[in-house]
């Protein structure tokens, strides 16, 4: 199973998305945001960090990247991609995703320990969860408060669409309390927590972020 | 020659967190009466030979595409031809 992690200027995340894969058993392959292909991978995963130095808006630019116009056409052909973080933003910028993610309510840059519920376990990227499991795994952003307009919230409410949803602490004034959301078909997944920061006792808090890369191997084991 | 300006706004349903940061800075300094502060962009971009009916379409595709995200913003192009 081959899942490949895209790399573009100012992303900070890639080298611990590729662990992340490795841990849970698949072959990390290195893509360039440069490079119109992708490399014969089974997925794709949007890495966190600050692509193009966020400049216009956090994603904006990336969207134009080569390598994306790849991804976009594969993930409307069904390929799993996930996007955390920036890659989230990244998503959102390229209509794969509706909403936006706005800066922080509270203005500040957040980091820290965030408790999540994993809402929906019928996506390439959460089926190893239970459907309202707790998870806990590091969130850190400035621009992560994720917005929509009424019509696509209940949209995404009703079709079972919010993947993780945050508990306790509301960290960023995220509509609905939503750090994750999914596609209709479920192969696209953007997040705004980092559970590739969760995959190892030594450097995480938990181990509860492999799931989301257990799921994508096991999905396609499946598929 | 032509200059065109391009005005980005967040939507007014859309919290913005700088322009009340402004505000606030605006209350501590002293300055009173101001109800309310949104920030946005500008872009001044300076483009080739007249502004066609074509070249038009195509700003406002630049304006809409890249540097505005419909999703949360809004846009108001100006030409200013030059003499």
């Amino acid at each position: 199973m081959r899942i490949g992690v895209v790399t573009f200027p100012g992303s900070l995340d890639d080298r611990d998305a590729a662990r992340a894969v490795r841990l849970a058993g698949g072959e990390a392959v290195a893509l360039w945001h440069g490079d119109a292909d992708l490399k014969k991978v089974d997925a794709v995963i949007l890495p966190g960090g600050f692509s193009y130095g966020d400049y216009l808006r956090c994603g904006a630019i990336s969207r134009f990247a080569p390598v994306m116009a790849e991804v976009v056409a594969a993930a409307n052909g069904g390929l799993p991609v996930l996007g955390i973080c920036n890659g989230f933003q990244i998503l959102c910028e390229s209509h794969l995703l509706p909403g936006a993610l706005t800066r922080n309510e509270h203005m500040h840059f957040i980091c820290r320990d965030q408790k999540l519920r994993i809402e929906d376990n019928t996506s390439a990227w959460t089926s190893s969860y239970d459907a309202g499991q707790e998870i806990v795994v590091p969130l850190k952003n400035g621009e992560g408060c994720f917005v929509a307009d009424t019509a696509v919230l209940d949209e995404l409410e009703g079709e079972g669409r919010v993947i993780a949803r945050y508990l306790d602490v509301n960290p960023n004034g995220s509509l609905r309390d939503i750090a994750g959301i999914r596609n209709k078909r479920g192969n696209v997944v953007g997040l705004m927590p980092h559970p590739e920061h969760a995959v190892e006792e030594l450097t995480g808090p938990t181990i509860d972020g492999l799931g989301f890369f257990t799921s994508v191997l096991t999905s396609m084991v499946n598929s | 020659m032509a200059r065109v300006v391009v005005d980005v706004m967040l939507k007014p349903e859309i919290l913005d967190p700088q322009g009340r940061a402004v505000q606030g800075a605006l209350g501590r300094l002293g300055f009173t009466g101001v109800t309310d502060v949104r920030q946005g962009k500008q872009f001044v971009i300076e483009v080739e030979g007249e502004i066609t009916d074509e070249r038009r379409e195509q700003l406002h595709a630049i304006a809409g595409e890249l540097l505005c995200n419909p999703v949360i913003e809004d846009f108001i192009l100006i030409v200013e031809e030059d003499q």
